[in-house]
């Protein structure tokens, strides 16, 4: 089947099998290899995208659910010119990132998190990243970039 | 060695909190992690796995899998034998009479864990794959498991139909009986406690994943492989599978954490390759997080028992061990040693007379165990520092001071211990001091009494955790005479481009651990260049064909180690070439950032960048130099390094219902001299991270058939950040005095100090009401059944 939506500002058009989910789309047939799966039960956030802004784990949809919409992922972030978004950047200056496989996920959830609590506190922030699992980092530091992301009034693109 | 409490002095790059470089690449999603590879005309193999503990294989019908769409191969176990010049490797036999099954890649008759391969299937895409996988029809006859680990140690029942007893090894450390038999003897206060260190997933968040590609002519093959070890990886697939070793390219890409999950070699990469080498066609193979629960190597699994003996003060006299460490089906990479890495520390921080260690390896009908972050030293310390707690509770001292009575006097560095390891430094007492003053120790007592008092439902819990671990993997004599088959160096070459920029190439193999950072900064100070200048080379055995990669906490003090070498001799060499470019001697040239100057006319000058270009071109070297600045070094330790630290936990415990919150945790360590700060912080918050969750949530759960029943994260609790508080750290600094830059490892201290800590904290928080013992993870209900137990009528279970 068709599906048409604009991914990272970019209209984008293929034939798919129905059964294709969003981020088997993104990757192997848009090769938006940034979104990354690390489950199969919907569990970890490796693979949330934006939908309309909103943080959306992008193995439980299909493809055609996302027909006409608007998607972003972790490729749509920096700007064209390359220049780091907030977010990243606060990631980067708080060591928020080991082996950076949950990164892309955890970036896209902050975004859609701080664009609803532009001034969190700690707990806020902690319960609003619940979705997102990270092996390496403890979350401290993933924390501390998002506090400081906030602070540095960062929303999303 | 003398200990400071401030971060390292900071005269260049090395010692500052720089940010790394890494960090680009990954926080953009241009990072290629295997999964991301566009190889074209790959087929994906899917693994047709046992869905019994323990059964034999009666046929394998493969026409179904045949006649579905899509479909290249698919073969049976017996179909594959063949392939194999030799069993999946053990590389760890840690006895002369050690037994062990013989591990194929692919069961042929009988397999023995839920999980184990009975055959590969390979078609166009990963679906297809797997639906075809589905499709194979394989006639079992079901035998007993032995699931239990201390039931299999009885060998009621037999985890390989060929083995005359699961049990694989005993191996003991007993430097003098007699002293121990006669301390426990005297003893005025013996305790005697056993723990269970349950079974952990490691749950990198990357799963495994590996590609392999045929080149065109000539039998060579590319392996991508998410590794730990490609080094190592190349040499064992060359030899199980029957390819020449140099016709072996491993690369490991972006990998996704390891934490000894990826230490390993497994099924799935000689199958790949097996199937490669058969159809001339490139083969990948994605691992499913389910198919990771049950395929990818477990951590921990030991019955342990721990005895101590001690005076009236809580000074501890003796130690005694005994030990049932689970190795589940077959012996993987390291399986067998992984115990042994834990058996020289039992004693943990403390000056202790007598000794005695014994650990029996058994087999079960569950997946293998192997390494897992902190690896035989995690469970010796949990096991030390419980029961010097329960030492507290048994003559009614603060478990802080009975630390501090038995605590290795700071003036007996370099420490020869009972079990025959030499501590190359330490000062335990500034690092618990610290660790006290950090959480605010006094305070948290008088909080935690007025609670008591109070009757409060929310009680508070302080636990204490001093640690001191082993690690830098590992002076080479010393494996030897564990009876580990290879060494333990590390390689590194640095050389200087003819544009002044700076290649280094490491052995060491990074998942997550910032060594492009680290080592940068290393070779930026030592040369006087920008980080940025410095391109390191990692990971791939084309580009650095020697090195024996990341595990053990080894890169930065056997790995940094050889790169700091190899950049001295580069610079001996720049000096021949300054000394003849200014006409000067040698020894009249000094540096500094990056410039030879001569001692008295600092004018008369010459830069390592212009030396190099100078070494490059050639026209005018002196007698018998050889051109360009390159220089090559391979270290092998001379001791492990000797990290250590105090860390405390504070829990509330809700005595209704039981739930633990962890509301601070402080940790104090000291890794010596650090490169970078804020990579050392990072290792320390994911360490206890993983700590924590051992003790509070994770455990791999089996029923009594030998069923995994926890596949996924809604069953394997991998805490969320809603799960963990902050963490407050702290450091001391005691250099080792072992390695020139006086480093030591920190990529496992945090998980080895975190579970005693938080149990302990669990605890104390309840031992007023008789409650010594819970078993991990602490989970509510069995906090609620354990004050039931101790003590009716305050609450909790029957
Ligand atoms: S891949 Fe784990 S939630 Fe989507
Ligand atoms: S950085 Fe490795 S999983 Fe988060």
């Amino acid at each position: 089947m068709q599906v048409t939506m604009t991914v990272n500002g970019e209209t984008q058009s293929h034939d798919v099998e129905a059964r294709m989910l969003l981020v088997y789309y993104l990757r192997e047939v848009l090769g938006l290899t940034g979104t990354n799966v690390g489950c199969d039960t919907t569990s970890c956030g490796a693979c949330t995208v934006l939908l309309n802004g909103e943080s959306v784990k992008s193995c439980t949809m299909l493809a055609a659910q996302a027909d006409g919409e608007e998607i972003t992922t972790i490729e749509g972030m920096a700007s064209s010119e390359g220049v780091l978004h907030p977010i990243q950047e606060a990631f980067r200056e708080h060591h928020g990132l080991q082996c950076g496989y949950c990164t892309p996920g955890m970036v896209m959830a902050v975004a859609s998190f701080l664009k609803e609590h532009p001034d969190p506190t700690e707990a806020e922030v902690r319960e609003g990243l619940e979705g997102n699992l990270c092996r390496c980092t403890g979350y401290h530091n993933i924390v501390q970039a998002t506090l400081a992301a906030a602070r540095a009034g960062a929303l999303a693109p | 060695m003398s200990t400071t409490v401030a971060d390292g002095p900071a005269a260049g790059v090395v010692g500052t909190r720089m940010r790394r470089r890494e960090d680009p690449a990954l926080l953009s999603g241009e990072a290629r992690y295997v999964h991301d590879l566009v190889v074209p005309g790959a087929l994906h193999m899917a693994v047709v796995r046992s869905p019994y503990a323990h059964a034999r294989v009666t046929s394998v019908d493969l026409s179904g899998a045949l006649a579905s769409p899509g479909v290249a191969a698919a073969f049976s176990g017996a179909e594959l034998a063949g392939e194999w010049s030799s069993p999946m490797p053990c590389a760890w036999p840690v006895t002369a009479d050690m037994q062990a099954p013989s591990h194929l890649p692919v069961a042929v008759d009988e397999v023995c864990y839920v999980g184990d391969a009975v055959a590969a299937v390979v078609a166009s895409s990963q679906a297809e794959a797997q639906d075809a996988a589905a499709a194979v029809a394989v006639a079992y006859e079901e035998l007993p498991a032995a699931v239990d680990l201390e039931d299999a140690a009885s060998d009621r029942v037999l985890a390989h139909s060929g083995l005359i007893s699961n049990r694989a090894y005993t191996w003991e450390l007993v430097p003098d009986a007699d002293a121990v038999e006669r301390a426990f003897a005297e003893a005025a206060v013996t305790v005697r406690e056993r723990y269970v260190q349950q079974r952990l997933i490691p749950a990198a968040m990357e799963p495994r994943g590996v590609c392999v590609v045929p080149q065109p002519f000539g039998g060579e093959y590319v392996v991508y492989s998410a590794t730990q070890i490609p080094h190592i990886l190349r040499t064992m697939l060359g030899i199980t599978a029957g390819v020449p070793e140099e016709r072996i390219r491993v690369v490991a890409p972006s990998v996704g954490g390891g934490f000894g999950s990826k230490l390993d070699v497994y099924a799935e990469e000689l199958l790949c390759l097996a199937l490669a080498r058969r159809l001339r066609k490139p083969v990948r193979w994605s691992e499913e997080r389910s198919e990771a629960a049950q395929a990818t190597i477990h951590g921990r699994g030991q019955v342990q028992e721990i005895e101590l003996a001690a005076d009236p003060h809580g000074r501890v006299l003796a130690v005694r061990v005994r030990l049932l460490a689970d190795m589940g089906a077959y012996m993987q990479l390291v399986t067998p040693g992984v115990p042994l890495l834990g058996a020289f520390l039992y004693h943990g921080v403390y000056d202790v007379p007598a000794y005695a260690f014994t650990c029996t390896g058994v087999f079960t009908n569950k997946t293998p165990t192997d390494a897992y972050r902190g690896a035989g030293r995690p469970e010796a310390t949990y096991a030390i520092e419980r029961a010097i707690d329960a030492v507290a509770r048994k003559i009614g001292a603060d478990p802080q001071e009975v630390r501090r009575r038995n605590f290795i006097p700071a003036d007996k560095f370099p420490y020869s211990s009972v079990a025959g390891l030499v501590f190359d430094s330490g000062n335990y007492e500034a690092a618990l001091d610290a660790a006290l003053e950090l959480v605010g120790y006094e305070e948290l007592r008088e909080a935690q009494a007025r609670r008591r008092e109070e009757g409060a439902t929310r009680l508070l819990g302080i636990g204490l955790s001093s640690y001191v671990e082993m690690c830098g993997l590992a002076p080479s004599r010393v494996l030897a005479s564990l009876n580990y088959v290879a060494g333990g160096w590390e390689a590194a070459t640095v050389r200087m481009l003819p544009t002044g920029k700076v290649q280094v190439v490491t052995g060491a193999s990074p998942h997550g651990q910032g060594h492009v950072t680290s080592w940068s900064m290393i070779v930026a100070d030592k040369l006087g260049v920008s980080p940025e200048d410095v391109e390191v080379l990692h990971s791939d055995t084309a580009v650095s064909p020697l090195g024996l990669d990341t595990y053990g906490s080894r890169s930065l003090s056997v790995g940094g180690t050889a790169i700091a070498l190899a950049a001295d001799r580069l610079i001996d060499k720049a000096r021949l070439l300054a000394a003849h470019r200014l006409e000067v001697a040698p020894e009249d040239l000094e540096l500094s950032a990056g410039q030879f100057s001569v001692q008295g006319s600092p004018s008369s000058a010459i830069g390592l960048g212009a030396l190099a270009f100078e070494a490059f071109t050639a026209h005018d070297l002196p007698e018998g130099m050889e051109p360009n600045l390159e220089a090559s070094a391979t270290y092998d330790p001379t001791n492990f390094t000797f990290p250590f630290g105090t860390h405390v936990a504070v829990v509330e415990v809700d005595t209704e219902t039981g739930k633990v919150d962890l509301v601070r945790y402080a940790a104090v360590d000291d890794c010596g001299n650090q490169i970078n700060p804020l990579i050392v912080d990072g290792q320390v918050h994911g360490g206890i991270a993983q700590g924590v969750a051992q003790a509070l949530f994770e455990e791999a759960v089996y029923d009594d058939e030998g069923n995994l029943l926890t596949t996924t994260f809604t069953d394997y609790l991998v805490p969320a950040a809603s799960e963990l508080p902050s963490f407050s750290l702290g450091r001391t600094v005691t250099p080792s005095p072992s390695n020139p830059m006086g480093v030591k490892g920190i990529g496992e201290a945090g998980t080895i100090a975190a579970t005693p800590a938080v149990v302990n904290a669990v605890v104390d928080a309840l031992s007023h009401l008789g409650v010594e013992e819970i078993a991990m993870p602490v989970t509510p209900e069995r906090v609620w059944r354990s004050i039931g137990a101790s003590a009716p009528g305050t609450g909790g279970g029957r």
